[in-house]
Parts: structure tokens; sequence; C-alpha cells
């Protein structure tokens, strides 16, 4: 069947089971449900403290065919995941579903212990490097389910996503289990992502390098939620942990886009006092902040609260005043743990307060304006961030379409083409974000707006902004590149795209 | 016509291609490598043939390997290479 979007979902996917279609971005929204979790309570005096991952795995006990989580907040310098999956393979369980909240390039040993049936299901909201490519060349037994940040909440919450085990990587525990992320060796600041794991796991286990004596303080996950404790010498790589892609861009194309980008912004009215905002930690989507920033000091315009995985950036606009607060679900810097850890209203939030449509209310709701990134645009404003224009995974929804949804103007920002390939497509290669959401693209080449926007369309046209159709922009960038081939894939699907919402937006097929 | 000796053209850059060329004894080879192979390998090759052929060069070895290189890229340093590589009418 087609779903709202065009794309041809089946009824039943082999090893999903019954799948329901993307119906449209607002379509599944009200009542329902939460899980119920099983809790082993504990008695005075029990202690917590495991010697080994892999104690903590038997006393777990964790069985064939059972799903543990992971959350990504240690990025590419995480050691937690890789620690894990080790003593499961040596302990000789099989047929484990990893749900990991992102998957990085250091996570490599997974793709042998995929093609050994120790992992034969993977849900993730972002996947790069061997782990991605295995997936795409149809390693997985089971089709990897790619979800967002706000999304896995929602599945978690409502049990679509029950977890056996959640391992979560602990920067600083105390003996009776009460975590932070802002002290010790591995410090990353919010742990907003793990929040949802450690509630709804039927058993949790903190891993951590830095166990302290009891309390904590201050708590981010509470020793209510967690059975278990294991010390070890290195939970992550500070130097990976930190994200090297938190500079403005200095390539000119880069800064021409976002100064476009921030003056759409400027005519959609929207740039006032309590004016709300999150910026990816692009280089061309922090020089938007850029902009903004001599936009709201000029103008002397206070914001309300900026949002997202946080940059030392936005943390330099709230110090100076430009904005009231900060929304932080992941720290990408030094800078921003560091205001996370001493600022009370620079506010840490869980997955679920940050993007769930399926609570009463998430963070992106609140926002006004959202800049988002693309691999690929087509006519109808769908944007893939999930695979490569060659169909190969190269990341995934992380917060894409839970701020598309929720946020008043949603910008994509994106050079008309990159590396000869066109950027503006007829057709995306996978659907992450509905273009319903999406409301502007800027390019170098001009602006488009989504034709649904007939308010910002009026708005824009008393600017001199050069405003396009997306057709047209599509025709510029086929004219300088040529036209691509399309890509052949097999028929085999090795994963589904969900939507924020739970319903299937987009089937990933297996290269060729 | 024919290539004298090796010659290159082009660098690892984005959005460049780098070509090197040599003699070869029978017909054109041409050896590709490109982060778009599947969407424009074919158009790629296509420009580097008509470009050998636009200079007259019948006999020649091409190793070419693209980082996105637009077509006109493509099709200067070919030309380049064969200049620097030298031509026996």
């Amino acid at each position: 069947m087609k779903n709202a979007v065009g794309r041809e979902i089946p009824d039943n996917i082999e090893g999903i089971g019954k799948v329901k279609p993307y119906e449209g971005a607002f379509k599944n929204i009200g009542a329902i449900e939460k899980t119920k979790v099983k809790v082993s309570s504990k008695l005075p005096n029990e202690d917590k403290v495991l010697s080994s991952i892999r104690e903590s795995i038997i006393k777990c006990g964790l069985k064939d065919g059972q799903t543990i989580s992971f959350h990504h907040h240690l990025r590419n310098g995480d050691h937690v995941l890789n620690m894990v999956l080790k003593e499961i393979d040596e302990l000789g369980i099989k047929d484990i579903t990893v749900a990991a909240s992102s998957i990085f390039p250091v996570h490599q040993p997974l793709v042998e212990y995929i093609k050994k049936g120790v992992v034969t299901g993977i849900y993730a909201n972002y996947i790069s490097g061997p782990v991605a490519e295995a997936i795409s060349l149809g390693l997985l037994k089971k089709p990897v389910v790619m979800q967002s940040h706000g999304g896995r909440a929602r599945a978690i919450e409502e049990g679509d996503l029950h977890i056996d085990v959640a391992f979560i990587a602990a920067p600083t525990c105390d003996t009776y289990g009460n975590i932070n992320g802002v002290d010790g060796r591995a410090a990353c600041g919010s742990l907003g992502y793990a929040i949802p794991d450690a509630m709804y796991a039927d058993k949790v286990v903190a891993i951590t390098d830095n166990l302290v004596d009891y309390p904590a303080c201050p708590i981010e996950i509470s020793q209510e939620y967690v059975d278990y404790v294991v010390k070890v010498d290195s939970i992550g790589d500070p130097n990976g942990i930190v994200s090297g892609t938190t500079k403005i861009t200095k390539d000119p194309v880069g800064l021409k886009i976002a100064k476009m980008a921030a003056q759409v912004i400027k005519a959609s009215g929207l740039l006032k006092d309590g004016f709300s905002f999150q910026t990816g930690a692009g280089g061309t989507s922090l020089a938007v902040a850029a902009y903004l920033r001599d936009m709201m000091k000029k103008e002397n315009i206070k914001g309300s609260f900026a949002s997202g995985g946080v940059t030392g950036y936005i943390v330099e606009m709230f110090e100076e005043g430009l904005f009231d607060s900060i929304f932080d679900v992941q720290c990408f810097d030094l800078k921003a743990i560091e205001s996370y850890r001493n600022d009370k209203r620079h506010q840490g939030m869980s997955a679920s307060m940050y993007g769930n449509p399926h609570n009463k209310g998430c963070v992106v709701n609140n926002l006004d304006v959202m800049i988002l990134g693309a691999t690929e645009i087509d006519t109808d404003f769908n944007v893939n961030v999930t695979t490569g224009s060659n169909g190969i995974i190269m990341g995934g929804s992380g917060g894409h379409n839970d701020t598309a949804a929720g946020s008043k103007l949603s910008i994509v920002v994106t050079q008309l083409t990159k590396g000869r390939l066109p950027i503006v497509v007829d057709k995306v290669t996978t659907v992450t974000t509905p273009g319903e959401t999406i409301d502007v693209l800027v390019t170098e080449r001009g602006i488009a707006v989504n034709p649904n926007r007939k308010d910002l369309i009026e708005k824009l046209k008393g600017t001199n902004l050069p405003i396009v159709t997306i057709d047209e922009l599509k025709k510029t960038a086929e004219e300088l590149t040529g036209v691509p081939e399309k890509v052949e894939f097999d028929d085999k699907i090795v994963g589904v795209v969900e939507y924020r919402d739970g319903t299937i937006i987009d089937v990933l097929k297996k290269v060729k | 016509m024919k290539i004298l000796k090796p010659a290159k053209a082009g660098t690892y850059e984005s959005n460049d291609i780098y070509i090197m060329i040599q003699p070869n004894d029978n017909g054109i080879k041409i050896e590709l490598e490109s982060i778009v192979m599947k969407q424009f390998g074919k158009r790629i090759e296509e420009v580097i043939k008509e470009t050998l052929e636009k200079l007259e060069v019948k006999d020649a070895y091409v190793v070419a390997k693209d980082r996105g290189a637009l077509d006109y890229t493509v099709s200067a340093r070919v030309e380049t290479a064969v200049k620097r590589a030298g031509v026996e009418k």
C-alpha cells in the first residue's frame, strides 16, 4: 500500500510484522497508553555494585532473543556498547536486538557480532560507518528500525520497543546508582537520551569509570531506576566524545546560505522578544546562529530559549542574554557541558520531553525556528537524511522529523549540489521527514517556500530575497551536474524508517 | 595520435578529478574510480572518451580518480594531461 508520502509499504514485513503506514504528520496523535514496567525492588542493605559487566549480564538474566539498549552521548568515543557485546558473545548469548539511540564508526565490532548471529536486530536514530554499510548490504537478520529521537522515546514509553536490559554509560555514578554526566573523565553533560531507557527497561545497569560515594549530586538519572552498578577502567575516549563539527563554516557558499536563512527568519516576523530557536551542529547551521546573534543584538531582541543538542556557540548567545534558557538533551562540546553543569537555566531534558509526539507536550512544539540539514530534498519538500544517494545508510533522523513537525518555521539549509550530486531531486532516495513539515529550503542559488505556506510566501514577497520554486532549483541543479542515473536496489528490505508517531514512512532496500 | 610519456593533471580535492595518462598500444583504456560511480560513472567515462576523441588521441591508458568533478572539469583535466604528455602525430 502507498503511504501518505507516496511510498510503497508492504502490509507485513518479515522480522517486523504488520506495519502501519504513515498517514500524515499529525494524523496519529491523541489518547495513548503507556506500558507497564517490571521492577525488582531492593531490600535495605542490598548492594548494587557488581564486579564486572559479565556479572551484571548474568544477574540481569539476559537470554537469547532479548533486547538491550544504549545511549549515544559518548558518541564516537563510546566504549560501553563494544564492551557489553564482547561479554554477551563470550557468554554464548545469541539473537540479541541492540536498541542504541545512535551508532558510530567506533562501533565497528558490532559488524562481527551481526555476522555471527549474536546481534540480529537493531533500533537506532542515527547510524554511520561500518555498521550502517553492513546493514545496507543485507547482513543483519531482521530489518533495522530507524527512529527519531522523539519517536524512540515514544516507542519505549508505549511498549513498542521493549528493553530487557539497558546499559547506561555513566560518566559519574554512586554506589547506589545515582548518575550524572557532568563530572568524571568522560563527562558528556546532559544524559537526555538515556532517560526513557532508565525509566522503562526491565533491568538497568549503570557502567561507570567514576564510581563515587553515595550520593552523587547533581542526580540526572536516579537510584530508583538502576538495578546494578559496574565500575570499568574507561567508558569512553574524551576526544571522541566532544564533536569536531561545532565550528562555524568558513566556506563563502555556506555563509551566503546562512545569511539568507537568517533574513528569511527576520522576514517571517518570528524574530522578536520571546523568540525560540534550534540549530544543528553543522557549519552552515551554526553560521545561521551567528547571523541571528548580530540581528538580535542590533535590535535588542531577547529570546526565550534555544534547544537541542547544544554547542558552545549557543551557550555564548545564552550568556550574552540573547536567550533566557537552554533546553539540553545532549552537549556537543566542553563549553556546553560546563554551562550545563553550572547554570540552572541551562535545563536538561529527556528525549521524551524533547520530541515525543505522544506525551502531554514536547519542547519542539514550542519552537519558533528550526534549522535543518538535508542529504536530499525532493520537489514535494520531503527530506532524506537517512541514506546517501547511493542508497547506503549514512545517518538518520535524530531530531530532524521531530523538530520539523513541532517548529513554526522549519528551514532546510543546504548547498544545491555536493560533490556533483544534485541535492534537490524528483524523489528522495529515502523519506526521513515529510515535506508537509518543511517550510523553506535555502540554497546558494535561491530560496524555495513550501506552497502550503502562503502566509510566508506573502511575507517574503516584500523582500529582495531570491524566491524561486523548488522545481526551478531542481532544474538549476541538474543543469550543473547532469541527471544522475537511478541507483538500483535489490528487492530485499533491510530496514524501515519509522516516523515519530510509530508509522512507517519508508523502507530501506538492500543495495546491489 | 599517440601519447608519448606518462603525465597527470588534477587533484584529489572535492569536486576535482585526478587524471593519469600513459602510452597504450591498442586503443583507449580507462580505469575510473568515482565517489559518484553509481550515479555518474558512465557519464564521466563518456566525457573522457569524447575529450580524447576531440584531441585525436587514439591510443592511451587513462587512470581517473574522481571526487565529484563536473563535466567541464573532467574535460579540462583530461586535455591538460594529454598536452603535458605530448603527442606524436
